[in-house]
């Protein structure tokens, strides 16, 4: 078998859903006992687990063809460069860029933003200039901001998340006015929240602005077409979407990234060097100074055929109604003790849940749900003005995915009710 | 493989549930200084009357989980009329305890991740009560919850110190 072709799985049942039974098959990770319990992983809005196809590519690029890219021109050099260049296409294909130029590999979705904020911005942002964001960002969208505050003394404006979990868009022109830069979490990764994409990609360009998309919570579990957006970038990550961690990708338009120049440079990204200077690669090269991330690329092209096997159509409608079981379950089950934050309706969000029980801390929860194999995350999830919003300090977040069902919904509710006879509250 | 009995002591549970000294200085003359737990948000505030070379008063503001608010509240018991440096001492011993000589990932796979006990407090030094907080150490990811305040007191002191040079 060739080292870019994986084997697709066929899990995908005929009415359109997921067999999970046979996707959890897929992840050696999800046979491991923890503390005597079936290992129940609810934290993947945090990183996902691999399936064995990724592991295997990896191993097997590793194994056979080890070289690297773009210098030899040697067989097992071809096949690295062929190999790496393929998950480029792979992931173009996957996202819908126009074309695998539009596709940057960064270390993850953070080094991306990064890129935007300080070598886009930098060249193209001045004092005083508007910067808009969310309040629901995670903080890779925000610190670039900030930095950029200090540096070049632009204006960072926010649009405020309303008590329902959604942006309130009432003063979004007001905002947006004069504004060079709005940038956006697609789906929350506190809350869930489904952001309304192409209307702020819409009001961005009105305004005159670039529109940037973080899409490292969105890419995982929703078909995705950045082209179609509109958007000038995009960003997610890989480990979040099956793939190993260590590689992520900034996509942008052409045009966009010809207007940027280089981020880090050095090696790779060089189309020229003098003693007086530089030239920079083509598109995508230009951003990828150094040696790249050649086998965590491989990985990541692995498990974009192991997602396309599944059919994305098919893994968002799983997650819509394990979002509604999860939500209707854990309600009728816990009542006004377990407060879930962000939209109730599971067409209009992801599944993350982020909750608090009574006045128990998410970390002394967190801490019992782990004896009992249930792996959720505690904490501020890289979010604090969004948990400054919501008025705590801190929430446990349950995040879903393929290989999770009923099961694991039911396993973190017996582990709360453990909890809650624990503190005996 | 360690119970969460080992985590939570009933006097841990008890200090969470009525914590003492709770509440607020005026800063000054108190020393007010703020401390950050990254990984969960935690925040402890504390507020310092130090009277010549002693503790006179503490008053604990914030928020957490019941191990850093409860050590932060067994803290200030313990320092509450202690010297600087009885209290600098205390400290010394109490992270003493909370130190682990290796965290070992590479437990065979049964779930089993425990970390190495720390060492035992300096003989002189009481811990007492403290000592019920011994277990957070088979717990590494707690341990940041357990020093925090101990980490921001010494931190007050050191501010204290230099406001007064």
């Amino acid at each position: 078998m060739a080292l870019n072709e994986t084997p697709l799985s066929r899990a995908a049942t005929p009415s359109g859903g997921l067999d999970v039974a046979r996707i959890r098959k897929d992840f050696p990770i999800l046979d491991r006992v923890v503390r005597g319990q079936r290992l129940v992983y609810l934290d993947s809005a945090n990183t996902s687990q691999k399936p064995r196809s990724v592991l295997d590519a990896i191993e097997r690029y590793y194994e056979q063809s080890n070289a690297n890219v773009h210098r030899g021109t040697y067989l097992i050099a071809e096949e690295a460069t062929a190999a790496f260049e393929g998950a480029r296409a792979k992931v173009a294909g996957f996202v819908g860029a126009g074309s695998p130029r539009e596709v940057v590999f960064a270390k993850n979705a953070t080094e991306a933003l990064n890129l935007v904020a300080k070598a886009w911005g930098r060249a193209n942002l001045r004092a005083g200039d508007p910067v808009v964001i969310t309040e629901l960002e995670h903080h890779a969208n925000i610190v670039p901001w900030h930095q950029l505050v200090a540096e070049l003394g632009i204006e960072l404006r926010w649009i405020p998340v309303g008590p329902d979990g959604h942006l309130d868009l009432t003063d979004l022109d007001r905002l947006v006015d004069g504004a060079r830069v709005v940038s956006f979490a697609a789906m929350s990764n506190v809350l869930g929240t489904l952001n309304p994409i192409e209307r702020l990609v819409d009001v961005a360009h009105a305004a005159g602005a670039i529109a940037v998309i973080d899409a490292s919570q969105y890419v995982p579990h929703v078909p995705t077409a950045v082209a179609a957006w509109g958007a000038d970038f995009a960003a997610f990550t890989g480990h979040k979407m099956c793939g190993p961690t260590g590689i992520g990708v900034l996509w942008g338009t052409e045009e966009i990234l010809d207007a940027t120049p280089p981020f880090l440079t050095g090696g790779e990204m060089i189309l020229n060097v003098t003693k007086e200077g530089f030239t920079p690669n083509e598109l995508p090269w230009k951003f990828e100074a150094g040696t790249p991330p050649i086998a965590e690329a491989v990985g990541l092209g692995a498990a974009v055929d192991y997602l396309s096997g599944l059919g994305m159509e098919a893994v968002r409608e799983h997650e819509v109604g394990l979002t509604g079981y999860a939500l209707r379950s854990l309600t009728e089950r816990f009542g006004g003790d377990l407060q879930i934050h962000g939209p109730s309706e599971p067409a209009q969000r992801g599944g993350v849940l982020s909750f608090t029980y009574r006045d128990l801390h998410p970390h002394d929860l967190t801490q019992v749900l782990d004896q009992h194999g249930v792996c959720v995350r505690a904490g501020h999830h890289c979010a604090k003005p969004l948990m400054r919003e919501l008025g705590v300090a801190a929430t446990a977040r349950a995040s879903l995915y393929v290989y999770n069902d009923e099961s694991d919904v039911d396993a973190l509710g017996d582990a709360i009710d453990a909890a809650s006879d624990f503190f005996a509250i | 493989m360690p119970g969460l009995e080992d985590l939570y002591r009933e006097i841990i549970l008890d200090h969470y549930r009525n914590p003492r000294n709770r509440g607020e200085l005026d800063a000054p003359p108190a020393t007010r200084v703020e401390g950050f737990n990254p990984l969960c948000g935690d925040e402890v505030v504390l507020y310092l009357d130090v009277e010549g070379d002693s503790v006179r008063d503490i008053r604990i503001g914030g928020q957490g989980c019941s191990i850093s608010q409860s050590s932060a509240s067994m803290m200030s018991s313990a320092i509450k009329g202690k010297t600087l440096d009885e209290v600098r001492a205390l400290s010394r011993a109490f992270k003493g305890m909370m130190s682990i000589h290796e965290q070992s990932l590479d437990g065979p796979p049964d779930g089993d991740g425990d970390g190495e006990l720390g060492e035992e407090p300096d003989a002189d030094v009481k811990l007492g009560d403290l000592e019920a907080l011994r277990g957070v150490v088979k717990f590494p990811v707690r341990i940041k919850c357990a020093t925090l305040s101990w980490n921001t007191l010494l931190q007050g002191l050191d501010e204290h110190a230099e406001a007064r040079r």
